[in-house]
């Protein structure tokens, strides 16, 4: 009896256990855990392909009010956000983010959406640089290494989503986390500065009604929920290009 | 063959005091120093600036390596140098830690057509402390 009894308590305990760890595995399924492990990165770590970052933009909440635009010119420094470029004209001024309208024209159906570097998986701009400066990283930002761009544009050519400019002027007091000069080219780095810091790019946090940033690699988080939930567009997905960025409510 | 080792000799000692004549006139650049400890001692720091900041420039840029010690940003935030009017002076001026030797030695720095030259109390974020 005594035996059984022990067999039975070691059963027990096996399934109690078993049950505890189901429980703390629930416990962590939220994502809010686990997203939050993603992103505290040690600081002296490398980012790595565990990581996908990715943005995906309701267009269905997009009011036209153009606040992404302008957290970003904030943030980076560009545009409005600072004093240079005056000797650029209007199309040859910087443009990390711009509000874009797509209108239907059968239907009349219009939306209005933020068109940004796209973060490919397979960037055309990287393909074509001369010189490496045009990289992605581990996590799938796409950057414009600008210690080693030599300003040919060629990158500017290849993308499809005309999200890279060129700086054609000197410029003073950059913003010190966001580093721009002339004879360089570059684009939305995804506010890198920020993710690496473990925070929401600028325009998510300008934004947080119609923008979720978050780990595509994570099933659980809350961009990944709602993707498989809902689904999102990719634009131009006819280039296989897998950009980062997706879209909801283009339905035309 | 006495007479011509002696002339060489003389004119090598012309030379050198010529030398060192010209050195007195230009000044030796006396950059201030930061607040606290810099990360390295002055005279490796002064040999291998370059080394560090290159470095940590590439792990950085691809690979996302935000450590502060090497970090550009410290070093500008510990050397900033207030003019008259307390505001932070930029490169333009001689009295930017960077000029004050790079201008003695004539060597052209790159690094400020892209970066900040000043900390900025603006900037919303700001270094993290040595972890």
């Amino acid at each position: 009896m005594n035996n059984n009894d022990s067999l039975v308590n070691q059963k027990r305990r096996a399934i109690l256990g078993g049950t505890a760890a189901a429980i703390a595995g629930i416990a962590i399924a939220p994502g809010v855990f686990l997203t939050e492990t993603a992103q505290a990165r040690p600081v002296d770590e490398p980012v790595s392909s565990k990581t996908r970052w990715g943005l995906l933009i309701n267009t269905n909440n997009c009011n036209d009010c153009n606040d992404c635009v302008t957290a970003c010119q904030n943030e980076n420094g560009w545009g409005t956000g600072s004093n240079d470029e005056q000797n650029s004209a209007p199309n040859q001024k910087a443009q990390w983010i711009r509000s874009v309208k797509v209108t239907d024209k059968q239907t009349g159906y219009a939306k209005t959406l933020p068109m940004m570097c796209q973060h490919c998986e397979k960037p055309p701009c990287v393909d074509v640089c001369p010189t490496g400066a045009s990289f992605k990283r581990e996590d799938g930002i796409v950057l414009v290494d600008k210690h080693i761009c030599i300003g040919c544009r060629y990158c500017m050519m290849a993308c499809p989503y005309k999200a890279r400019s060129f700086v054609h002027e000197k410029l003073t007091d950059q913003r010190s986390y966001a580093p721009r000069g002339m004879g360089t080219v570059e684009s939305c780095t995804l506010c890198v500065h920020r993710v690496d810091n473990g925070e929401d790019p600028a325009c998510v946090e300008a934004c947080s009604s119609s923008m979720i940033f978050g780990n595509l690699n994570d099933p659980d988080s809350e961009i990944s929920k709602e993707l498989a939930r809902h689904g999102g567009t990719q634009i131009r997905a006819d280039l296989r290009l897998n950009p980062g960025v997706r879209y909801q409510g283009l339905n035309f | 063959m006495h007479v011509m080792h002696l002339l060489k000799t003389i004119s090598v000692v012309v030379l050198l005091l010529t030398a060192i004549e010209v050195n007195a006139d230009v000044p030796k650049p006396k950059p201030i120093h930061g607040e606290g400890e810099c990360v390295e001692p002055e005279d490796i720091m002064k040999r291998n600036h370059m080394e560090f900041i290159l470095h940590q420039r590439d792990e950085t840029m691809q690979e996302g390596i935000r450590t502060s010690k090497y970090s550009f940003k410290q070093c500008i935030s510990c050397h900033a140098v207030k003019g008259d009017d307390g505001e932070y002076v930029h490169v333009d001026d001689s009295r930017h830690f960077c000029v004050t030797c790079h201008e003695y030695a004539a060597v052209t720095i790159d690094c400020f057509q892209c970066h900040a030259d000043t900390p900025r109390s603006t900037d919303k974020h700001e270094l993290r402390v040595n972890e």
